[in-house]
């Protein structure tokens, strides 16, 4: 924690806006490893914040601590506080199901489940809620129109969703995601397997939907975050060294290092 | 220098480079020669097999029961009805048990002691040879029953199917990639639900190879029947007694002296190969169909 102690005033946890989501004092282990070092950030409402840092740097880990992801690995542990709306995930007595329920997931390889596109849908669905058909065809229609896929795949929905391009397979995944309602969507690279039009839609869909829900993405491209993000987070080693408007952070880094890293003089 | 040092260095990669073809002439030659070899045996199996059996071949030996020595009609049906019982039964109880057990060693702590405890016998049940299992169920089955019969035949076989799906289940859920499973956690899925709908179907098909080679290997085999299933001349419709099969039909009739006997062995021999075979082909098709 001494990168963040012998800085100024301003603290890690930067944003002023009303947060989301509250990350106090986290640490995390894979085994004995410390990968997260005292980790405090508030992540905004209806923003889209980005991780970026080197490989390793302990960004995704942070990502899925906040969807419990880890603990399906049972030498994986967190340690400290997250705050969703005030109430702590780690600590929570409820089904992390019911957690994950509210915060989405979308991972850097495309991962169509081996079924139609409509039940790639539905299979989320149906794990919280109980709709008659035609509840479920507007909920599917409604999610894939969201991912701005319902025009390429109206007619195919009882498809295979692998038959998809791996750009669509990637808008099937966040459809899949939005269309159990969460509040906060976690992007984790979800651009690194596509190529450049892809990246280009997925990119205008995540501007697109901050509007409704709060979005962590995490990116080893930095002109990524810069394009996408309202605010960056930039993490080396397991500290998370600067946090603040993208803006800001391109532009005016207050620290060194974001600097040498934002320049492309390490990383 | 660098004039009288390039046409030096050429020619030493040129010598490099001859000798790498040859060896790579030698070693093509050799690896397909290993597989003429191969192929050469086995044309000449189902050469003979053809030759021999094709013969026989007879609407009869369908509709009629192993004749009586030195008679001109006859056919197999008892044996390839008890054979067809017995293999159904043993992969009806040995497949559900085995895929169980795969999604057990693969889903569920695939490190811990039970799971690598139960690896290792399910290695050495896979390679225990099929006549000590044929005399194990002999053992506790047979001689407590004080009766051969289909039903300890089937558990042979049952306790072959075991370990062949075990091996494949765990093997093909353990190719599906992390990210799919936790693409369905991060929705809010149940376990039970994630390995259902998720892994299992994704590995389906290499499931359902799985199972289908292991019918391809019990069909054939003859040692786990000798002491359980034995034979039978006759039509069985239950397998309450010795049942009629295809394999010990043949191993019998093939060792007889009687030329109708040695006729209808290799036309048994025959049908087995094309059941195999129909089996493995249709394994491929399973496993190619993604």
């Amino acid at each position: 924690m001494t990168i963040m102690t012998d800085t100024t005033t301003d603290t890690p946890a930067a944003p002023s806006r009303n947060a989301k989501l509250v990350v106090r004092d986290l640490n995390f282990y894979y085994g004995k490893f410390l990968a997260l070092k005292n980790i405090s950030l508030d992540v905004p409402a209806n923003r889209v914040t980005a991780f970026i840092g080197p490989s390793g740097c302990g960004k995704s880990t942070l990502l899925r601590t906040f969807n419990r992801m880890f603990e399906l690995y049972p030498d994986q542990r967190a340690e400290g506080r997250i705050l969703l709306d005030g109430e702590d995930l780690l600590a929570s007595k409820d089904d992390v199901a019911l957690i994950r329920a509210r915060i989405g997931m979308v991972f850097q390889k495309p991962t169509p489940f081996p079924m139609s596109i409509f039940d790639n849908i539905t299979f989320g669905v149906k794990l919280f809620e109980r709709l008659s058909a035609i509840d479920m065809e507007e909920r599917v229609e409604w999610a894939l129109k969201k991912a701005a896929l319902w025009d390429e795949v109206k007619d195919k929905l009882s498809q295979n969703g692998a038959s998809l391009s791996g750009g669509q397979q990637q808008r099937l995944c966040i459809a899949r995601g939005i269309a159990i309602k969460p509040e906060i969507l976690l992007l984790d690279e979800p651009c690194s397997a596509l190529d450049p039009i892809s990246t280009a839609r997925i990119e205008e869909l995540i501007a697109e939907l901050k509007a409704d829900y709060t979005v962590i993405i995490v990116t080893h491209n930095m002109q990524q975050a810069a394009r996408c993000s309202d605010y960056t987070a930039y993490m080396y080693l397991g500290d998370l060294v600067e946090f603040g408007e993208t803006e800001q952070m391109f532009f005016k880094p207050r620290r060194r290092e974001t600097e040498d890293y934002i320049t492309g003089r390490f990383g | 220098m660098s004039m009288t040092a390039a046409p030096a260095r050429d020619m030493a990669r040129q010598a490099r480079f001859s000798r790498r073809k040859w060896i790579n002439r030698i070693a093509l030659f050799m690896a397909l020669a290993a597989m003429l070899f191969g192929m050469f045996w086995l044309a000449w199996i189902l050469w003979e097999t053809l030759r021999l059996g094709f013969g026989g071949l007879h609407l009869a030996l369908f509709t009629e029961n192993t004749p009586p020595p030195n008679e001109e009609s006859g056919g197999l049906a008892n044996a390839l009805f008890g054979s067809c019982m017995m293999v159904a039964l043993a992969t009806v109880i040995g497949a559900p048990i085995g895929i169980l057990s795969g999604i057990h060693l693969a889903e569920y702590n695939p490190r811990g002691t039970l799971a690598v405890t139960v690896r290792f016998v399910n290695d050495l049940l896979l390679s225990a040879p099929s006549i000590v299992i044929g005399l194990f169920i002999y053992a506790t089955i047979v001689v407590r029953f004080k009766q051969f019969s289909g039903w300890a035949g089937a558990a042979a076989l049952a306790l072959i199917v075991i370990p062949v799906v075990i091996r494949t289940t765990e093997n093909m859920l353990a190719l599906i990639p992390a990210s799919l499973r936790e693409a369905a956690y991060a929705l809010g899925a149940p376990k039970w639900k994630v390995i259902l709908r998720i892994t299992l179907n994704a590995a389906r098909a290499g499931v359902v190879t799985g199972v289908l080679l292991a019918v391809a290997r019990i069909f054939g085999e003859t040692a786990p029947l000798l002491f359980t299933a034995l034979n039978n001349q006759f039509w069985s419709s239950g397998l309450g007694g010795p049942t009629a099969n295809l394999p010990v039909t043949i191993f019998q009739f093939a060792m007889s002296p009687y030329e109708n006997w040695q006729q209808l062995a290799w036309v048994g021999v025959f049908l087995i190969t094309l059941i195999v075979l129909g089996l493995n082909v249709l394994a491929r098709f399973f496993s190619r169909d993604k």
